[in-house]
């Protein structure tokens, strides 16, 4: 069976969403017009033969769908409360206002305010992941449902209150003007890189399409950078994503284990995805540096070492200290530690290190104390890795990352009790 | 001296955009808006849309952080209000993170609920206000 998505392009069914929520101020109605239109089209296409002009065709069917339903609510006896599900702006609009010329329906930005507005930092962020994907990546409710582990009846709730709640608080289709465009662009970015890590989080276990989220934020990140071509970060957000998705079929092994980095077969790595980050690095120019464009360049010096020792661990020693000032954070601060060492010596490393092992907030981290008790290996201290990796073990609640932990202490004698 | 009415509701109770009124309901908000009025008492004010509809905003180290949800820490009290006319959220939200106390404290953003100010109540009841 022919679905949506096949008869036009995805990027195209989010544009036309995008026209028609910028013109009624409703994704609710937007969305469903632009549903009919493609079930219309399913339908028609085969019959009456592909037309001319599909974008006109799925524009002019959808806005004309969107019309009869404003209608056939307005007409209704007792219009008091059926009013309330349109937005003020259609309920005044007269019937020739809502006239348009399908071919004027659709402009260039649509598809740029539809992400940013799904993306509204006056949403709750699983609310702005859920609308993003459902509305921006096509998704249905049920798969964004199976990729997060939730009932569909939950997911379903969730696209409604945030779909109400844009409604009720008066956020319009708008691009704002910049520098508040800036600092929406920076919450798109990270929408996406959290639908990524979800994806990412998954290891290709559990269902497939968990792991398709890391395709279906690429794909957003592709998305994005087409349409900010002057922001390096959006080019930075998706060489990173390349970067990372070219690893990950290596990181677990065929008995679904994960795989430490330094043991993953490289010859395991997707080429054409390093090749098509590295171009895209290099197309960055020097202008703003930001967190998405150094992580990809550590991502890229470690995708293209030949081999787990020959890893340039000075220079991404050098862009963690850039990151740490950019956008500090734990993870970095540890990651940070953890080169130093492997560049300069544990001792370095552990001096880094130390701050962090004070902060009373982190006593239960578990990336910190893992790279606590491998640092603390290398320098000799034998039982005090021990220690630390025990504390690591503690804090890991997922059987994976657990799995792995006690594998890396096992090869070298160290046995972990899984208490929990 | 004037002086402003809070108005709380539990969740659970009727609010203005949750379900709709009893005609009972309305009577009695306009017996009360009249009586205000008849008094000389009344100044303005308005019905406030859902807490799902809110937005929270505050500014720490410059940088402005928007929320979700109402969000009031259990040791913040109110200390007034402004209600502004903007063309959507993003414009309230920008007026809001600029108020002085949006780097101490928090500010709600709600829209008003359309049709609940005291001059449309007592309009309803034929009676024209136009608030002082």
């Amino acid at each position: 069976m022919t679905t949506a998505l096949e008869v036009a392009g995805r990027d195209e069914r989010a544009r036309l969403v995008g026209a028609l929520a910028r013109r009624l101020g409703d994704l609710d109605l937007a969305e469903d017009a632009v549903q009919e239109a493609f079930a219309r089209a399913v339908v028609r296409w085969p019959i009456d033969g592909t037309p001319a002009r599909p974008a006109a065709w799925l524009a002019t069917t959808a806005w004309r769908a969107a019309l009869d339903r404003v209608r056939s609510i307005r007409r209704r006896p007792e219009a008091g409360d059926a009013l309330e599900e349109l937005p003020d702006a259609v309920v005044a609009a007269t019937d020739a206002a809502l006239e348009v010329e399908p071919a004027a329906l659709v402009v260039a930005d649509d598809l740029l305010r539809l992400i940013i507005t799904c993306c509204h930092p006056a949403l709750a962020p699983d609310a702005r992941v859920a609308l993003t994907l459902r509305h921006v990546a096509g998704l249905t409710a049920r798969e964004i449902a199976a990729a997060f582990l939730v009932a569909e009846a939950t997911m379903e709730k969730r696209l409604v209150r945030a779909r109400a709640k844009l409604r009720a608080a008066g956020v319009r289709f708008e691009l704002p003007p910049r520098p508040a465009l800036e600092e929406r662009l920076a919450d798109v970015h990270a929408v996406i890189y959290l639908v990524f890590t979800e994806g990412y989080a998954s290891g290709g276990d559990g269902p497939a399409i968990r792991a398709d989220l890391c395709d279906d934020a690429i794909w957003l990140a592709r998305q994005l950078r087409a349409l900010t071509p002057d922001d390096p970060e959006a080019t930075g957000l998706l060489a990173l994503l390349l970067l990372q998705r070219a690893r990950l079929d290596a990181r677990v092994d065929t008995d679904g284990a994960l795989v430490a980095y330094e043991d993953q077969d490289r010859a395991r790595w997707d080429q054409a995805a390093i090749a098509e980050a590295r171009g895209l690095l290099g197309s960055t120019g020097v202008g703003d540096l930001g967190p998405y464009q150094v992580e990809a360049a550590i991502a890229l010096l470690h995708a293209v070492a030949p081999t787990a020792q020959t890893v340039p661990w000075a220079r991404i020693a050098e862009l963690y200290t850039v990151l740490l000032r950019l956008a500090p954070s734990p993870v970095v601060a540890v990651n940070r530690a953890f080169a130093v060492a492997s560049a300069v010596g544990p001792a370095t490393g552990l001096e880094a290190l130390r701050p962090l092992l004070d902060d009373a907030t982190l006593a239960r981290y578990a990336p910190l104390h893992l790279v606590h008790g491998e640092l603390l290996w290398r320098s000799g201290a034998q039982a005090a890795a021990a220690e630390a990796w025990q504390q690591a073990m503690q804090c890991t609640k997922h059987a994976g990352p657990r799995a792995a932990l006690q594998q890396r202490a096992a090869r070298v004698g160290i046995t972990l009790t899984s208490t929990e | 001296m004037k002086y402003m009415l809070l108005l709380a509701n539990a969740p659970d109770r009727w609010t203005a955009t949750d379900a709709t009124p009893t005609d009972g309901v309305i009577d009695d908000w306009g017996a009360y808006t009249r009586a205000l009025f008849e008094a000389g008492v009344l100044v303005n004010g308005g019905g406030l849309a859902s807490p799902a509809a809110a937005t929270a905003v505050r500014v720490r180290a410059g940088k402005r952080l928007i929320t979700d949800g109402p969000f009031a820490e259990t040791s913040e009290h109110l200390i007034g209000y402004y209600v502004l006319e903007c063309a959507d959220l993003d414009v309230a939200l920008h007026w809001a993170a600029r108020a002085p106390n949006a780097r101490t404290g928090t500010i709600e953003v709600r829209p008003l609920s359309p049709g609940q100010t005291p001059a449309e109540t007592l309009g309803r009841l034929g009676i024209a206000f136009t608030g002082s």
